[in-house]
């Protein structure tokens, strides 16, 4: 495994994953795409001018937090480290590979963007990039979503982005993908299909991680640099894979740092009602690339089911199923049970109410702090944070009674 | 190696008729359901049937397909019922059924039983609306084996070299897409129809496609058949039998095809 060069590895294959399963239709964007991305990768200006907007604009780099008081509930003196892409503009990690196509939207001529969301946290992003850059903005979210997510679609809107809802399928973001690739092949001539994970067809999971790995590039230089040491360990939450191959992208090749990936295991590990797409799926294609995906026998795409919107999908990054099959990452899964209590716990331990999806990474490491040695240091993609689930949030402690019992 | 479809286009085309190619989807709204629609629309002039394989995703299509393959789904419907319909449409006629289906069904019964089966079914080949060629070694060395048709896509935006790929390595047919865009019905078949067609022309000379997406009236078929091999209905088909049934479907073929029969 040391041998290996992981760090270098580029699309469109991942071992025997990843490629490009869309209609010919949009064979000429997706060249497209790749031409000018290949151009901008070798233009120091494009560079400099996305490094610039992540300066001024999305307020990198992110700071480390340690978490102190949390650590204490994962196991013997364990040291845990949070990447503070909450502290984002707009909320999120998402925001790294937005405004990166964004530019690249400019660049190719294109006026319009459309893209899926399932917390609303790309959607808002990409909302937010449209009004910086005077695009014009369609969300594509399902329709279960846009009510477990209300505040998310509000912002949306408040940025001037459409939100169409979508009522076919499981109305969730495998859907939601599913009618952004119907606009895009109808509307390919003025419009970038601005998807915000590393799913897809190539050149996607490439380029989605390439704009994100600036977290783990950061995160490294910042260990070294304030605390002297690369972690033991790291950690992230698994949806379709961007935070945690951003994470995870700059550290491939020290061989010494182990790499968690936690799904959302739903009802829990074991039970049918879940999104533990490289534990419980099977190769497969969906949406354009060969990857892990639920499904039954027939090859049908299975409903995934998850507290966390955005983590609520059945499918996940053709890189992520390649680094399994490997070795080199371990996918587990944690329940909304165990996210919900980490979420109130780093809530209550550090004064940091972390995204639901990004509490399933929290709990993976109270359980993984357990099984390190003494000494250990876990390094965690704090990807988002958690205002837009206050309302999942209160439903599920009980908050929201109390407040109104309170003004009784 | 010779393709009964590519025979069925040719020969009707030669005798100065058109052709028809309708769609289908199989399971819908239940097995034997679909058997009988898709027989009432070989009997009634549609020259090769493009049977549908209901799929949970489908991002080539419209409301109209998606909800109908929806309730494919709903009543069960099974993978392998696929080869139950080809059989049973091909035991009553002998018009040559393709059957268009996504990537992942095939891939998980496995490419080569999938060929077996459909052979032993008596079906033509398959379209695959997401499988470009540079992704298909491997269907493009069964569908040799088992001599099956394989039909690949061409559209507006397909460069010259992507076209001659597309002509050179499909069986039966180019599918020449008219329009950028989903099924469904459209008012006008896009001036694009007849651009791509003039680039499958342009990068082969043996090759026969067919025009489809967005064709639902007889004078659009006939206008197709002028300058192509062959116009695709689908959503047509569908919204038909949902309103009224076979009844309805038979009808809708019927006017489809009348003006393209000497
Ligand atoms: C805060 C946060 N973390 C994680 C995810 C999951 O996505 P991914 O796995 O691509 O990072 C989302 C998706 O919406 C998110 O909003």
């Amino acid at each position: 495994m040391s041998e290996q060069n992981l760090r270098s590895h580029v699309g469109p294959y991942f071992g025997e994953f990843g490629g490009r399963f869309v209609p010919e239709s949009l064979i000429a964007a997706l060249d497209e795409l790749e031409a000018t991305y290949n151009t901008a990768k070798a233009d120091p200006s494009f560079a400099a001018e996305l490094a610039e907007l992540h300066r001024t604009y999305t307020g990198r780099p992110s700071i480390i937090t340690e978490a102190k008081r949390f650590a204490e509930h994962c196991g013997n003196d364990v040291r845990v480290f949070l990447k503070r892409e909450d502290l984002n503009h707009t909320g999120s990690h998402k925001i790294n590979n937005v405004i990166g196509q964004a530019l690249l939207t400019k660049r190719m001529g294109k006026t319009r963007i459309i893209a899926e969301t399932g917390a609303g946290q790309h959607g808002v992003a990409s909302a937010t990039a449209a009004a910086l850059f005077g695009l014009e903005c369609v969300v594509y979210m399902g329709e279960v979503d846009t009510e477990r997510q209300a505040l998310n679609v509000a912002r949306m809107k408040l940025l001037g982005a459409e939100v169409i809802p979508v009522t076919t399928g499981s109305k969730t973001l495998k859907d939601a993908i599913n009618e952004a690739l119907r606009d895009w092949v109808a509307n390919v001539e003025n419009t970038h299909y601005l998807l915000g994970t590393v799913a897809g067809p190539h050149p996607f999971p490439t380029m989605v991680r390439d704009f994100h790995s600036v977290i783990g590039t950061e995160a490294r230089q910042q260990m070294l640099d304030e605390f002297g040491f690369l972690p033991t360990a790291l950690a992230a939450c698994v949806g379709g894979g961007s935070n945690a191959i951003g994470l995870f992208h700059a550290f491939l090749d020290d061989s010494d740092v182990k790499m968690f990936g936690f799904e959302a295991a739903g009802d829990g590990m074991g039970t049918p009602r879940h999104a533990a797409t490289l534990n419980y799926g099977r190769p497969g294609v969906l949406h354009g690339a060969r990857s892990y995906m639920l499904q039954d026998e027939d090859g049908q795409t299975m409903e995934s089911h998850s507290i966390s919107a955005g983590l609520d999908y059945p499918g996940v990054g053709p890189e992520h199923s390649w680094l399994k099959d490997l070795g080199r990452v371990e996918y587990r899964g944690i329940s909304d049970a165990e996210a919900m209590d980490a979420l109130r716990l780093l809530s209550r331990t550090e004064g940091i109410i972390p995204a639901i999806e990004t509490a399933h990474a929290l709990a993976g490491v109270i359980k993984l702090g357990k099984e390190l040695p003494a000494g250990s240091s876990i390094l965690v993609n704090l990807s988002g944070r958690g205002d837009k689930d206050m309302e999942t949030a209160g439903k599920y402690f009980g908050l929201l009674d109390a407040a109104k019992e309170a003004q009784a | 190696m010779t393709s009964k479809t590519s025979a069925t286009l040719k020969a009707n085309k030669a005798a100065g008729d058109g052709n028809l190619i309708g769609y289908f989807p199989a399971g819908y709204p239940t097995l034997e359901g679909s058997i009988e629609a898709s027989i009432a629309m070989c009997q009634n002039g549609v020259d090769v049937l493009e049977l549908g394989v209901p799929y949970s995703d489908p991002v080539m299509d419209g409301i109209v397909i998606q909800e109908a393959t929806m309730v494919a789904l709903n009543n069960g419907f099974k993978l392998k019922q696929t080869f139950d319909a080809v059989r049973a449409i091909t035991a009553k006629v002998n018009t040559p059924v393709l059957v268009m289906t996504y990537w992942n069904p095939v891939l998980q019964y496995g490419i080569e039983n999938f060929a077996r089966d459909l052979v032993a079914a008596g079906g033509a080949g398959l379209i695959t609306p997401d499988l470009i060629p540079d992704e298909a070694k491997e269907w493009l060395e069964i569908s040799d084996k088992y001599e099956l048709d394989r039909v690949f896509l061409g559209t507006p935006s397909s460069s010259p070299e992507r076209m001659k790929t597309a002509c050179d390595l499909s069986r039966g047919f180019v599918y020449a897409v008219s329009t950028m865009g989903i099924t469904g019905a459209r008012d006008e078949v896009d001036a694009n129809a007849r651009k791509v067609v003039a680039k499958v022309r342009e990068a082969s000379s043996t090759a026969n496609t067919a025009v489809g997406i967005g064709i639902s009236t007889a004078d659009q078929v006939v206008e197709v058949n002028s300058y192509s091999d062959g116009a695709i209905v689908g959503s047509a088909f569908v919204r038909a039998y949902s309103e009224g049934g076979v009844e309805a479907l038979k009808a809708k073929t019927i006017e489809l095809s009348a003006r393209l029969k000497k």
